[in-house]
């Protein structure tokens, strides 16, 4: 099922090419046209491979969230975790006009972008996880998520009024999210912050499980709290960091994903969950770009606006099919 | 000093019990053996769930010591502590998804892997912990569908399959019907014996505790007595329990009767 929708989201495009050509190049043989191969070789395979990460990432730090505080309406967005790491690209995109030299490094701005994100998204998330251990109630802490949110939107309006139109539509072009125009480069680093957020989610399978009981239980399990929450924070930060940097922010993949994964295979255990998510958020990621891309015509929707209006209905027919929410 | 009898589970010595600058009770003192059964009796906020987290190393001892098998509780790290004591609380699990089996296993935790992977002496145990409760045609069923008095049992399940020498439980029988609190307390008191471990829980069932109990602790905040039920009846500790304008006991039936 990914291969095919992997397969499947490289041979469609705006430029019409043969799927079996498209098959043969990357597979790296040789094909006729020379201008197909590039369009596939640093367009296509690159995007197909940023959809896959980014997918898999935000359906990851989704179910990290959701376990870690035993909320199935948590996810990168409402906990404000994705707002802050718009915050971030925000202040450094519109708030870094002061520097003019800036922008001359492209590199040095990629990395910063991703730098800035992620410390964004982090801050908002420890933030978040110290008012949790003060608080103890989980429906306060999503409403402090949803003002950390809105005062980051405030903040960022604020930004946007004076910046100049420029740096403006570059923002706002960020915020559509895109997964295109990724350089290998960018796409190394997306993947090895990916790769080991993946490695660092593995370490905490087994304490996720015992978290679904309870702080208390975990801990009378051996559970070392402290460093588990830490874990998994600082996972989802780098997740939700790199990818809302590099691609924008994408709404509704982190929420939906573990709840389809849930559904799916009917079990709790993160050892079937964690990668569970991986594979359907990389499927539902690489669907939403095919049909964003509206094969074989020259125009490009928003993948924000595709991913909620494909998955949606998808999470809604899922819960009214099973008749009941389960987490 | 080490207490001087090597088959104590637990043993507990002037401990004073509370949150930082609050002592709720002081003045804690008993032995617990391995294969007994304690219930913990006190009015309402005297200190009971407060005791068992203090004992669970949920929250610091405020003074005197606490011993496990022996051994100081605060020389045990965490992972050693879930192999001889394991705990069933008020709370209810967060996760009401899990099947009976996904619970009772999570119960083994301690002993896995870092993935968490079974070994065949973990499935003997889950299964072993499945049949003493009776639960084994309920094991694949999910917890948000069993009744109150099921999941009680899954719960004391999942704290034997953690295979401890000392399981405490906060007040194994709230919400349950007579019938089944009296199911649940007998069903401790067989496994106390069988398995010898030493079991303690918290409880308002003072007339079944009574008949049912090896020993009990009586918190009334400054005595705090301790001992067999027909000893505690002697020196007339559960007279001492409720205000006596209200309920009064009545020693020889062991039973509590309203003032009118």
């Amino acid at each position: 099922m990914l291969g095919l929708s992997l397969i499947l989201n490289i041979s469609l495009g705006s430029v019409e090419i043969p799927f079996i050509e498209t098959i043969r190049s990357a597979l790296g043989q040789k094909i006729a046209n020379g201008s197909w191969e590039y369009i596939i070789w640093n367009y296509r395979i690159p995007k197909a491979i940023t959809a896959v990460l980014v997918g898999s990432g935000l359906a990851l730090s989704g179910l990290l969230m959701q376990t870690l505080f035993r909320n199935p309406l948590a996810g990168p967005f409402v906990l404000g975790i994705s707002s802050g790491a718009s915050l971030g690209a925000a202040i450094l995109i519109m708030g870094a006009s002061a520097f003019s030299a800036y922008s001359s490094f492209q590199l040095l701005d990629n990395i910063s972008l991703t730098v800035a994100a992620s410390f964004g998204s982090t801050a908002v998330l420890l933030t978040m996880v110290v008012l949790a251990s003060k608080l103890k109630d989980t429906m306060t802490l999503l409403i402090m998520g949803l003002m950390f949110g809105n005062i980051s939107s405030a903040i960022v309006s604020v930004l946007s009024y004076f910046s100049s139109s420029e740096k403006l539509k570059q923002y706002i072009y960020w915020s559509f999210g895109s997964l295109g125009d990724l350089t290998w480069f960018q796409l190394c680093l997306l993947s090895s912050i990916v790769g080991i957020a993946i490695c660092m989610s593995v370490f905490s399978i087994k304490g996720l499980n015992a978290l679904l009981l309870g702080d208390n239980y975990a801990q009378s399990l051996g559970v070392n709290l402290k460093k588990l929450r830490y874990l998994v924070i600082v996972a989802t930060g780098l997740l939700v960091g790199a990818i809302t940097a590099l691609s924008g922010p994408i709404a509704f993949i982190g929420i939906a994903v573990p709840h389809l994964a849930r559904q799916i295979f009917d079990t709790t255990d993160h050892k079937i969950l964690a990668p569970a998510v991986l594979v359907y958020g990389a499927i539902l990621m690489l669907l939403c770009d095919t049909v964003a891309q509206l094969p074989n015509s020259a125009s490009v929707l928003p993948i924000n606006a595709v991913t909620s209006i494909l998955g949606a209905p998808v999470v809604i027919w899922v819960l009214i099919r099973k008749k009941r929410m389960l987490f | 000093m080490k207490p001087n009898n090597r088959y104590t589970a637990l043993t507990v010595k002037d401990v004073s019990i509370g949150y930082e600058n609050t002592k709720i009770v002081s003045n804690i003192n008993f032995n617990v053996s391995p294969g007994e059964l304690t219930g913990i009796i006190g009015v309402n906020g005297i200190g009971k769930s407060t005791l068992l987290r203090t004992l669970a190393g949920l929250q610091p001892v405020l003074s005197g010591t606490i011993y496990l098998n022996g051994k100081h509780l605060n020389k045990y790290k965490s992972k050693n502590l879930a192999c001889v004591l394991s705990l069933v609380l008020t709370e209810s699990v967060a996760t009401k998804n899990m099947t009976v089996l996904e619970l009772v296993t999570l119960g083994r935790q301690p002993y896995t892997n870092w993935i968490g992977k079974l070994s065949k002496n973990d499935t003997i145990k889950i299964n072993e912990a499945l049949e003493l409760l009776h639960l084994e045609d309920l094991k694949l069923k999910k917890c948000y569908q069993l009744s109150d008095g099921q999941l009680q049992r899954v719960m004391i399940a999942r704290a034997l399959a953690q295979d401890t020498s000392v399981i405490l439980l906060d007040e194994p029988t709230t919400h349950l019907d007579l019938f089944h609190k009296v199911q649940i307390l007998k069903l401790l008191k067989s496994i106390a014996k069988e398995t010898q471990k030493a079991i303690l829980f918290t409880s308002h069932e003072i007339e079944i505790i009574i008949q049912l109990c090896d020993s009990i602790l009586v918190l009334n905040g400054d005595k705090n007595s301790f001992g067999s039920p027909a000893k505690l009846n002697e020196i007339k500790a559960f007279e001492t329990l409720f205000p006596t304008d209200t309920v009064s006991y009545d020693p020889k039936t062991g039973t509590f009767r309203l003032k009118k």
